[in-house]
């Protein structure tokens, strides 16, 4: 158990080494000189200032002690210099994540239990007109550009009905109170919540769906039903652990997904976080910002796949006890 | 050809060669695919033909701007932010899409049938090793990868498909390497291993027509996500420069929603069809290919 996991969080740190890597190749990979392109045209670009920078990279020195450096710099949470904001890029990421995990999150949230929910009740009658909705829902919802239902829902919650906020965050002018700034907060956070996890809920709905139906014509649920217990304790004490193993398999696979998506629904709703950094960084011409943002976001993705590997365990005692792999 | 076309589910010995024509049959049948396919036929059509009988350059101001559909002596769908003629728009603006969605499903197919093939026909180090390679690129969150290649290089069609391409292809390759390990261990390949046909050979021709199924239906689905990250990065404004796409229009006039909501509506409706018939075209091959399914 302390050995597969201890292998596991190996395992973790060179997948980070190696987007690290992948991060000084695409540097030098770029046409024209490593410095402009750290550079960018925002600021910066005077013979000194690109001088500090080869100096700073050490694009001076040999390319292997380059590779070293960066490698050491990074790992040392160091991700580089914005010339644009002339700040650290790690304090810059550091602002902007908190938001997108909270987006990400809650959307994750949203998608994994109304999606649990309604597959495992349409389990029980999957040919009815619920269960083919269910079907219908996983179609539409791949199909579905987020960016599109992110406007469509600004347009018809936030301007002709005016239910929710369609912008930012939190209020202009944030109320006082713990209380009422996290309603406040909960409040900006519908909408984006639902543009970025409607696809996901699709998503889950359907692999919850087909498990469940799986795992309730197995012998052991035969078993328990000719023991005599009633069809919510079938479905709710024996089943349902079994059928949330694929959905956990599918929502871990689906984070750089979800951080993809979040992405451009940040961009719809004017959402403060790494997205819009990113989309900004580009604009301004700010590399630096936007690889630190590559680097970090892969982290997160990695960090998800550990604790996806970790809900494994604490769902199935065989994962756990090391019996029957 | 018709009773060749589809192997009674018994006969069908852990996969006989899946025809050409009798998958297209196949779809045909299924009603999901059908609708798919009719959907798409409309859709290329309207971007083939669309242009040359409705030619209105979509660069062109074409009237004031923000004129609603129908308003006199406005363009059928009306005009967008800077007075450019909106159907004309919605009918060169697929090209792009339709085009980076198959050129990148295409490389990513390729990657992962190569990778995930060898994998599972070798097995040992070499399975491992290439699915580390593999575990790697499924951290990369596609579309800021994406946005990174595109800044440094050039954007243009050819790299937002390979942006897309060169990192949509994890799942290809798992798919194939299950199918591969699954196909290795029958009878009729270790004949052939037996009368020394050269490994290569034995992936190619022997065991690689048995894995399509699976393989064509995600490389289908992966035509349908291809679009949806081509039209994500023109909503961005980091398509290819001097093109119209679907994206690019609903990302231009997005501040404008709250005035001309048919600027925006429309090219995502346009999306959201097109991605919609190819994703029911991946259900229908998916219930076609797969006889376990269909029983269901």
């Amino acid at each position: 158990m302390l050995l597969a996991g201890l292998r596991r969080l190996a395992n973790a740190v060179v997948l980070i080494v190696a987007v690290v890597l992948l991060n000084f190749l695409l540097i030098h990979l770029a046409p024209g000189d490593p410095a402009v392109v750290l550079a960018g045209e925002a600021g910066g670009t005077s013979p000194e200032a690109l001088e500090a920078i080869r100096h700073a990279y050490g694009l001076d020195r040999p390319f292997m002690v380059q590779l070293l450096n960066y490698l050491g710099q990074v790992l040392q949470g160091d991700l580089g210099h914005s010339y644009y904001f002339d700040a650290s890029v790690t304090s810059l990421i550091w602002q902007r994540l908190g938001p997108t995990l909270l987006l990400s999150g809650s959307a994750m949230l949203f998608a994994l239990v109304l999606g649990t929910t309604l597959g495992v009740s349409a389990a029980r009658r999957p040919n009815g007109a619920y269960g083919s909705g269910i079907t219908v829902l996983s179609v539409v919802g791949f199909a579905m550009p987020a960016f599109w239902l992110g406007s469509l829902l600004v347009l018809l919650f936030g301007l002709r009905l005016g239910i929710f906020p369609t912008a930012g965050m939190e209020s202009v002018i944030p109320p006082t109170g713990f209380f009422a700034q996290m309603v406040d907060v909960g409040q900006h956070l519908v909408l984006p919540t639902i543009s970025l996890g409607l696809v996901y809920l699709a998503l889950y709905s359907r692999t919850a769906k087909a498990s469940m139906i799986d795992v309730l014509g197995s012998d052991y649920i035969r078993t328990a039903r000719a023991k005599g217990a009633g069809p919510s304790t079938v479905t709710f004490k024996h089943a349902f652990r079994n059928a949330l193993m694929p959905v956990v398999t599918v929502a871990g696979l689906q984070t750089g997904a979800l951080l993809s998506g979040a992405v451009l629904v940040e961009i719809v709703f004017n959402w403060p976080g790494l997205g819009r950094l990113a989309l900004d960084s580009i604009l301004r011409r700010d590399t630096p910002v936007l690889l630190g943002i590559l680097v970090v976001s892969s982290v997160v993705v990695i960090v998800a796949n550990l604790l996806t590997d970790l809900a494994y365990r604490l769902i199935d005692p065989r994962i756990r006890t090391g019996v029957a792999r | 050809m018709t009773d060749t076309m589809l192997p009674e589910p018994t006969t069908r010995s852990a996969g006989a060669p899946a025809r050409q024509g009798s998958v297209f049959v196949a779809l045909l049948r299924s009603p999901v695919g059908l609708v798919g396919l009719l959907m798409l036929a409309t859709c290329l059509l309207a971007t083939v033909l669309g242009p040359m009988l409705y030619p209105v350059d979509p660069m062109e101001i074409a009237g004031r701007p923000l004129l609603p559909p129908g308003a006199p002596d406005a363009p059928p769908l009306g005009t967008d932010e800077v007075g450019r003629d909106l159907l004309a728009g919605l009918l060169n603006g697929g090209r792009v899409t339709l085009l980076v969605g198959v050129a990148a499903a295409a490389l990513s197919t390729f990657i992962g049938v190569v990778i995930g093939g060898l994998a599972g026909y070798l097995g040992g180090w070499i399975d491992s090793a290439l699915m580390r390679f593999t575990e790697f690129f499924q951290v990369l969150p596609i579309l800021l990868f994406a946005m990174v290649l595109v800044t440094l290089f050039q954007p243009s069609v050819g790299m937002l498909s390979f942006a897309i391409g060169i990192v949509a292809w994890p799942g290809t390759a798992r798919i194939t390497r299950a199918e591969f390990m699954r196909i290795r261990t029958l009878d009729y390949v270790r004949a052939a291993r037996a009368i020394g046909i050269p490994s290569l050979r034995i992936m190619v021709r022997l065991v690689l027509p048995n894995a399509l199924p699976p393989i064509i239906v995600i490389s289908t689905l992966i035509v349908g996500s291809a679009m949806l990250f081509e039209s994500g990065l023109s909503f961005l404004g980091l398509g290819a420069p001097g093109t119209v796409s679907w994206g690019t229009m609903l990302g231009d006039n997005r501040d404008k929603l709250a005035i001309a909501w048919w600027t925006v509506t429309l090219p995502g409706a346009a999306i959201f069809l097109a991605v919609l018939s190819i994703s029911l075209i991946g259900d229908g091959l998916n219930d076609a290919l797969n006889p376990k399914r269909r029983k269901r």
